[in-house]
């Protein structure tokens, strides 16, 4: 087992660091200077050219950029492992506060829209695996073709039409309050809702048809004590891979919800930060949301070595 | 030796011809009823999108203030108007044939890279390989749209970039599904057959082992297209895609947004033209790969 958990752990490093290096290289990749699009082009045209440049050279001092491209890497890796990610163009605060400031909020939607994707879609999964070819089950996996096929930013403003607008029973933006978590993570969850019934009854109705089933029925248990005890623990196995890819859908799926519905998170602040060219609060966002999707991954994959031991001797 | 085999061939007693696993998935393919249904909504849309504009002289960018925010069923009308009086019907075409034309051309972009460096690493295999899947595996770290958020950084904004943006974030994708038909096939007989009557390296992978990928590419590029085209809106949405004034489905939802309390109708019929056009491509492409090969129906993403 330590093995195993060891081997993932060292996979997972050369993706951190490539993801960081590109992440880094954003910078360098943009047309144009760093450092004009950090004194914005307001500041030029106008005072003195000589002044002007010398303060071009200072800051470019400064900042570390005349050094070459693989020591600039390495200590803003450095720096990123410290928490330091630099200090935004716009907002003049550092870029680990700001997103610190935002995290709460982000936080607390996704983990929500988690919960309600994994109790939703697993029941649903069930449900829909027991009345096989039946209406429900048309229904539920109706529902989950919509979780795929739907932007989430348009059943985001259902939602907000229908129990916003027309019922009048909840805030249609902001953030805060439970009654303006429940719409985002409901719309946050939905995609997730679906992906996990679809597999939780593809995989509940595989199990169903294995022997050793038809055996606890033959003993004379009842369906329900099978079905509970017997077939779910097994079921549920993939399911557990699906709730780590589940996450990086939240991370990015955030961006979009918190957009429609007015939170303050982290996703809505990427989304200014690129439309005001804020590089560095662009990358420090990125790079976490990177980070976090991998770990969460990484967690993913261990406790799935716990949970099954044909992965542990594999 | 060549020429025994061909001249043994013509004494063998006429066989009926083998209809090719292509004829036959398309077979397949007819015969399945919801690839038909979603086969005729889709090509719907596309005529819609396409042949109207040429038919018809309509202008989608036609302002009228007097006739602003006009409920649907309004005298000229079918589906109202927004708030600048333009018609949204006309915007509805207009904004397919811009999802169209951008989602397949980023898809084309994703497959055409994707397929070459799956090509290559699959069959150089060791040091290329081992380089060129690890820079794919970066995708591991970026999920959704994050990669395509990267490129739009870098690029800024704007409905090109988008494009470039959301082919971009699905390269990862096909370079994995052709690398791996490629080690499948490479081992075949056949192409040891061509290597030892001297076919170089670029004769083996274009003449002989990319035409197996084509398979799995066709069942990657028909999902690929539905996941592009709701990038696509979804970035739009965000205003990092498409600007004012042009008819894109996804900024007209983003417009439609301060009109929710006054007029439903902006908010209702883009998002229900996203949705039918992406379910119809997502259960073409379940159709798609269940035809293609029978065995693996039911595995996706």
């Amino acid at each position: 087992m330590a093995k195993y958990v060891a081997g993932r752990l060292v996979e997972s490093i050369p993706v951190l660091l490539l993801a960081s290096l590109l992440v880094f290289s954003i910078l360098h990749l943009i047309p144009g200077d760093p450092v004009d699009t950090m004194l914005g082009a307001a500041a030029f045209g106008i005072g003195d050219p000589v002044e002007q440049a010398k303060l071009v050279a200072q800051i470019r001092d400064q900042l570390g950029l005349n050094d070459p491209f693989p020591v600039q890497y390495a200590r803003w890796l450095w720096g990123a492992v410290r928490l330091d990610l630099g200090e935004s163009f716009i907002r003049h605060a550092p870029v680990a506060e700001l997103i610190a400031q935002r995290l709460p909020s982000t936080v607390e939607l996704a983990l929500t829209a988690l919960f309600l994707s994994v109790t939703v879609g697993v029941s649903l999964g069930i449900v829909a695996a027991l009345k096989r070819n039946t209406p429900v089950d048309a229904g539920v996996m109706l529902l989950s073709l919509g979780g795929v096929s739907m932007p989430s930013f348009w059943f985001a403003m259902l939602m907000i039409l229908l129990f916003s607008v027309t019922l009048n029973l909840l805030p249609a933006t902001g953030s805060g309050s439970l009654d303006r978590l429940i719409l985002p993570a409901l719309v946050l969850g939905y995609e997730g809702t679906g992906l996990i019934a679809r597999l939780t009854r593809a995989s509940l109705l595989e199990v169903l048809g294995r022997e050793y089933i038809t055996t606890a029925r033959a003993k004379g248990l009842y369906r329900r004590v099978v079905v509970t005890r017997h077939a779910l623990r097994n079921a549920l196995i993939p399911v557990v891979t699906v709730i780590g890819l589940q996450m990086g859908r939240l991370l990015a799926g955030s961006i979009i919800v918190e957009t429609v519905f007015a939170r303050q998170g982290v996703g809505q602040l990427a989304i200014e930060a690129i439309l005001q060219k804020d590089y560095p609060l662009v990358q420090g966002i990125i790079l976490l949301t990177a980070t976090s999707y991998v770990v969460a991954n990484l967690l993913v994959d261990i406790s799935y070595g716990f949970i099954n031991p044909k992965i542990r001797a594999a | 030796m060549v020429a025994a085999v061909v001249a043994d061939k013509r004494r063998l007693p006429a066989l009926p011809a083998s209809p090719g696993p292509y004829r036959r998935a398309w077979w397949r393919l007819r015969a399945d009823r919801v690839a038909r249904a979603s086969a005729l909504v889709f090509l719907g849309m596309a005529a819609a999108a396409y042949l109207v504009p040429l038919v018809a002289n309509i202008d989608p960018y036609q302002q009228s203030l007097r006739d602003s925010l006009l409920p649907p069923g309004s005298a000229g009308h079918p589906l109202g108007t927004d708030h600048f009086g333009r018609d949204v019907l006309l915007r509805l075409i207009d904004g397919g044939r811009v999802s169209l034309s951008v989602g397949l051309i980023a898809v084309a972009i994703a497959a055409v890279t994707g397929g070459l460096i799956g090509l290559f690493a699959g069959h150089f295999g060791g040091w290329v390989d081992r380089v060129l899947m690890r820079i794919i595996d970066v995708k591991l770290a970026f999920p959704g749209i994050l990669l395509s958020l990267v490129v739009i950084t870098v690029l800024g904004t704007g409905l090109e970039k988008v494009m470039i943006a959301v082919g971009v974030g699905g390269i990862p994708r096909f370079a994995r599904v052709v690398r791996g038909s490629v080690l499948n096939t490479k081992g075949e007989l056949y192409v040891e057959a061509a290597r030892s009557i001297g076919a170089g390296n670029v004769r083996i992978m274009f003449a002989h082992l990319l035409p197996q990928t084509l398979g799995p590419a066709i069942t990657i590029a028909t999902f690929g297209l539905a996941t592009a085209i709701l990038s696509i809106a979804s970035l739009s949405f965000l205003g990092l895609g498409a600007q004012p004034p042009t008819a894109e489905w996804g900024l007209m939802l983003a417009e439609a947004r301060k009109y929710l309390r006054t007029a439903w109708w902006l908010a209702v019929f883009p998002g229900v033209a996203i949705m039918l056009l992406v379910l119809s491509v997502n259960l073409l492409g379940d159709a798609v790969r269940d035809a293609l090969d029978p065995r693996i129906a039911g595995a996706s993403d």
